[in-house]
């Protein structure tokens, strides 16, 4: 048995104890216990990992289990992981801790949300231990269906169109996405007896190359609309303006990441001649990404599409690195996954707290806040500095090892790309800096705001987490990027095998 | 040799007690706050002087070259294959230097906030803020590699942000201030990740050992060109300085600096006149041999850049009325000098002469300028006021502010003795080898500073018998006591032997005062005092006629040159209204509009074909048996 199957047995376990409640006391106390063991948990797999690696092993998927699930078509339960995938589960244990520390107060229908909530989790975290691309996608179905009912039911504003967009917008990506995981089983091996949805397995196997061109596409973007890949983003701003606190937070801080450790994971590592061959059409649309929403985020006045936009800017930086296709960029898009997960959940975690206090999200309505609510405030700046890649953060971090990967194309098109990505620094600045101006400076504009409490311990247990994993990763980078690089060998191995010709 | 480890202190000891401020201080008394950043960074100065003296003289034997010493270094974040990113304390004669620019002013600046922030609200939250500019200010100048001093170089301009608008946050103009410069240096800071990106691409290294050593990789590749005729060492040399223009308020990235002068004074003194804006200088300094040996050309730009800075900020100076903003473009004015020195510097000997000026002079303009600064906030802090017109016969009021401030303006002016004169003549007689004209604007902007800086004295302290509502008394002890070591370090830090310890390849070199240059450039400095204590000492309407004569250039001067409304208009109306807004239009309605049209077309479309559906079994039957014919008829005429 292995440790992994936990990740799963956990949170059925606390939905279990949730359905005994009766209040939102208990209900929350219990989500509460039950993803604090699963955030451990987490910190526990990544030490019982590198404890692994120190001791020598070299197999590429630690930890591994097989069960057989559905043997006409060979499906298997199959877990594993890898440094990569470990760094992302400690991300979602951290997320998930956080998101139920922010719900603290959610009065209406308590145990159905936190329950809707687990499951949401429970299905990130199968996505990241499974390698199997059936249970995979299991999975991220079980993540992507309970955001229907969560912003639908506890959300705000237009919920109902926004619940619908952002789900039929996603069933899209999924739509598009069983079609090139099902032609990826269909090549997965010479042998049509033998077919299998084993990434592993797949990986050593080359799949045809007229395949691939017309497989690689439909993989590729049916992830990338979860990673909001322009022009598929437009979920993004509606859906997290009306989500609720912890919903935002785990939509933007992991599930968005399940669209870029796919593009990653799957289209690139299965096939990585026809995403050689067709990098330069989404690297456009990923440089796009990246600019477009840190100036679509310029004009925004509500909070929460300010950050919306923001994360398609930096979850657009997450593509660009993965599509440069080396080591270091490689290894930049899983830091800046992370770092955007961690921040962005930050974000939309203070911004619930700020919206719980003055009842709106409007910068202009807001003002000197950081005389009445200097807790928040000061988080809100240590929030935005880290956005805009302060160094001692983590998205500084991540930042400069795109850019400096991303600059190790020698042609002219890598260049100019990387640097109109890398100008998102500057235009960052601006609606980081506009919105802390407005928000927290200048003089009080509302007379209600004079008597706001500042956070609750409830609440800084949640920003608190969240700053210290930001800072962590930002001082001391060294030890998460080595345990990633270590794991990106294969991946790069099996780039590095195929004939590099260059389109530019 | 001398173990150097331990200077790793150095920056810590800020950085702690940034820490122990940052998170506690809000609980301790503010004067509590005060005395623990101020003995914090009493301790580094402590170390600093200690390095530098062993460094220079007890460690040294007399006659060999300067060497670098990397002291410590630990890899911080690897890269690719080639490039890890360390963090270090390199130890050399620029870093050592300062080290003591630095701890010294921030230490004076320290003492003198007791007095002046006394009875502020947020008391610790300022200390704290400048720990950690002090720490960031000294991991900078102590970078081993050129990608520590861009970690650092970003968190000098967050600290230098938060000093200007955390401090006062709830003074919009300060906002205002806080977020331009964060923003205009943050665009510089741009072109310096592109030139890092670019150099350390083609040479594969980050180290700042490797690149200048003259025979190393970076130097190696010297020749050739890659793109509009200059080679690629050059381009990613002159993006580097890009990042070094806007942290150092060059032309164009200068708008900054003087609205940077809303935070609170002593911040002026250290980050806007000593130290953050001198980074520039030493980011060239530091990669001197590169440019020098590496890429003329770009150093060509540097000098050209520089020496224009200095005559634009001189120009404008003379006709500001803020005095922080005099000083403040003085500050731009003189940094240009630095600029200028260097660009006009060859490598090694006495070639290195305008390298060794530039970095004497910084030395001296660190001390003068903190001075002026710290002198400037006195009187604010007396009169309540930035305006000239505001002040006037101040010097009965505050005698020992005007005396070091008179000593202060004329170590400026370039008057011997004082420290200001002998490096102010070197960079002079640099420019003349080198370039006649650019000597010839350097040679004007000596008189103009003599003169704008007389105009800002008079008009505090002489000039017209100004009205108090409180009579203005002098600043405290803790106050004047810092004024008062500054103006000794003022009028005796020329007499340092900088010629013999900080030069372009480490090895001392022979100087001498060149009275060819000297005696016109103290000449046109008199003549500048002369002209100001004509017009400005006693009140009277001689100023403003010549200003009325000369209508437009002083119009145009005192608004700046319009390079402020440049930037508005670039930023409001191309950026905001022509590029963002568009943007966000494009989203709502086209992108997001296809996204809802689809959505649309499919529930058109199923109310299109729900007719069909109707479960009337005679339209079926209809449907049925005409389908039934058109295949018959198909299959009749055409198979």
């Amino acid at each position: 048995m292995s440790i992994l199957n936990l990740f799963i047995i956990i949170p059925i376990l606390t939905v279990g104890a949730i359905l005994l409640t009766r209040d939102l006391k208990h209900s929350r106390l219990v989500s509460a216990i039950g993803m604090g063991v699963q955030m451990i948990l987490s910190f526990v797999l990544v030490y019982l990992y590198l404890t692994e690696r120190a001791a020598g092993n070299t197999a590429t998927m630690l930890f591994t289990y097989d069960a057989l699930w559905f043997p006409t078509l060979n499906i298997h339960y199959a877990l594993g992981v890898d440094g990569i995938s470990v760094a992302m589960i400690a991300l979602t244990g951290i997320v998930v801790f956080a998101g139920i520390f922010a719900s603290w107060k959610m009065t209406h229908l308590p145990r159905e949300f936190f329950i809707s909530l687990i499951i949401l989790a429970s299905g990130v975290f199968g996505f990241f231990i499974s390698i199997d691309l059936f249970t995979m996608f299991l999975f991220y179905e079980l993540a992507v269906i309970p955001m229907y009912l969560l912003i639908g039911i506890w959300g705000s504003g237009p919920k109902e169109y926004s619940a619908m967009k952002l789900t039929l917008m996603l069933m899209a990506g999924s739509a598009l996405l069983l079609v090139g995981l099902l032609g990826i089983y269909f090549f997965s091996s010479p042998d049509p007896h033998a077919l299998t949805f084993n990434l592993m397995e797949i990986s050593k196997v080359r799949i045809p190359i007229h395949m691939q061109r017309f497989l690689f596409p439909f993989t590729f973007v049916g992830f990338g609309i979860l990673g909001a890949l322009f022009p598929f983003h437009t979920w993004s701003p509606d859906g997290h303006a009306s989500a609720p606190t912890a919903v935002s937070m785990l939509h933007a801080g992991v599930l968005m990441k399940l669209g870029g450790y796919g593009a990653f994971r799957v289209a690139i590592f299965l096939m990585p001649e026809a995403a050689h061959e067709q990098a330069w059409i989404f690297l456009i649309l990923t440089a796009i990404s990246v600019v477009y929403g840190a100036f679509s985020a310029i004009v925004q006045t509500d909070l929460k599409y300010i950050n919306a936009y923001s994360s398609v800017s930096h979850c657009g930086l997450v593509l660009f690195a993965v599509l440069m296709m080396n080591q270091t960029a490689m290894n930049g898009a899983i830091v800046q996954m992370i770092s955007h997960g961690l921040m962005t959940a930050l974000f939309f975690a203070l911004i619930g707290m700020i919206y719980g206090r003055t009842h709106t999200r409007l910068i202009n309505e807001m003002g000197g806040l950081m005389k009445v609510i200097p807790f928040l405030g000061v988080v809100y700046v240590i929030a935005g500095l880290a956005s805009l890649g302060l160094p001692g953060f983590s998205g500084f971090v991540a930042e400069m090892i795109i850019f400096i990967g991303a600059f190790q194309h020698v042609d002219v098109f890598h260049r100019v790309i990387t640097i109109v990505a890398a100008s998102s620094i500057v235009i960052t600045a601006v609606y980081i800096l506009r919105v802390v101006g407005i928000l927290l400076m200048g003089p009080i504009k509302n007379d209600h705001f004079l008597h706001l409490d500042d956070a609750k311990w409830y609440e800084r247990i949640s920003t608190i987490s969240l700053v210290l994993a930001i800072t962590a990763i930002g001082l001391a980078p060294y030890w998460l990027t080595n345990m990633i690089d270590y794991s990106l060998a294969p991946i790069v191995e099996k780039l590095a095998a195929i004939q590099l010709t260059s389109l530019f | 040799m001398a173990d150097f480890t331990y200077t790793l202190l150095i920056p810590l000891i800020p950085f702690f007690t940034f820490l122990l401020l940052g998170l506690a201080g809000h609980k301790m008394k503010p004067i509590m706050a005060g005395l623990i950043g101020t003995s914090g960074l009493g301790a580094s100065a402590i170390l600093a002087y200690s390095a530098a003296i062993s460094y220079f003289w007890t460690g040294h034997s007399a006659g060999t070259p300067y060497t670098s010493i990397k002291a410590f270094e630990i890899p911080w974040l690897h890269l690719t294959d080639k490039l890890t990113i360390h963090l270090g304390v390199l130890i050399d004669p620029i870093s050592v230097m300062m080290l003591v620019v630095i701890t010294t002013v921030s230490l004076m600046v320290h003492i003198y906030s007791i007095g002046y922030m006394k009875g502020d609200t947020g008391f610790s939250r300022f200390f704290s803020f400048l720990s950690l500019f002090s720490f960031s200010m000294l991991g900078l100048v102590l970078a081993t590699n050129i990608f520590q001093m861009y970690i650092f170089w970003e968190l000098v301009g967050v600290s230098s942000f938060l000093l200007i608008g955390y401090y006062y946050y709830e003074k919009p103009s300060a906002v205002a201030a806080s977020k331009k410069a964060f923003i205009v240096t943050r665009f510089a800071d741009l072109g310096f990740l592109i030139g890092i990106l670019m150099l350390s691409f083609n040479t594969g290294t980050f180290d700042f050992q490797t690149l200048t050593d003259p025979h190393g990789p970076a130097i190696a590749q010297a020749g050739g060109a890659a793109f509009m005729g200059l080679s690629l060492l050059t381009w990613s040399l002159i993006f580097i300085f890009v990042g070094g223009a806007g942290k150092s308020a060059m032309f164009p990235f200068h708008i900054w600096l003087p609205d940077a002068m809303e935070g609170p004074t002593p911040v002026s003194a250290l980050i806007h006149a000593a130290t953050m804006v001198v980074a520039g200088v030493y980011l060239v300094a530091r990669l001197f041999p590169v440019f020098a040996l590496g890429a003329p050309d770009a150093l060509y730009v540097v000098a050209w850049i520089g020496g224009f800075s200095s005559l634009f900020a001189a120009v404008i100076a003379c006709t500001q009325t803020d005095i922080k903003r005099v000083l403040a473009f003085s500050t731009m004015s003189q940094i240009g000098y630095m600029m200028l020195a260097l660009g006009v510097s060859g490598y090694g000997g006495e070639e290195g002469l305008g390298f060794m000026a530039s970095n004497f002079h910084l030395f001296t303009h660190a001390m003068f300028k903190a001075l002026l600064f710290l002198g400037a906030g006195a009187v604010i802090h007396a009169v309540h006021s930035n305006e000239i017109g505001d002040m006037g016969n101040l010097r009965k009021f505050l005698p020992v502010t005007h005396i070091t401030f008179l000593i202060a303006c004329l170590t400026i002016a370039g008057i011997p003795p004082f420290s200001g004169f002998f490096s102010k003549d070197e960079i002079l007689v640099a420019a003349f080898h080198s370039n006649k004209l650019l000597f010839a604007i350097e040679y004007l902007v000596a008189g103009l500073t003599a003169f704008y800086m007389f105009r800002l004295y008079y008009g505090i302290f002489w000039g017209k018998n100004t009205h108090y509502h409180h009579t203005p008394h002098e600043a405290p002890k803790v106050m004047t006591i810092p004024l008062m070591i500054l103006a000794f370090g003022s009028v005796f830090a020329g007499f340092l032997p900088f010629h013999d310890l900080v030069t372009s390849d480490g090895k001392g070199f022979e100087s001498a005062i060149d009275w060819f240059v000297a005696i016109p450039s103290v000449l046109i400095g008199v003549v500048g005092i002369v002209i100001a204590t004509i017009l400005y000492k006693k009140e009277s309407a001689m100023p403003d006629r010549i200003a009325g004569s000369l209508k437009y250039l002083h119009r145009w001067a005192h608004r700046k040159f319009y390079i402020d409304e440049v930037y508005l208009f670039v930023t409001r109306k191309i950026i905001f209204r022509y590029i963002s807004v568009p943007i966000a239009w494009f989203d709502r309605h086209i992108v997001d509009g296809t996204m809802n049209g689809i959505a649309g077309m499919t529930v058109y479309a199923a109310y299109a074909v729900k007719g069909l559906q109707s479960g009337k079994l005679h339209q079926y039957a209809f449907v049925f048996v005409s389908g039934a014919v058109i295949l018959v008829l198909i299959f009749v005429y055409l198979v």
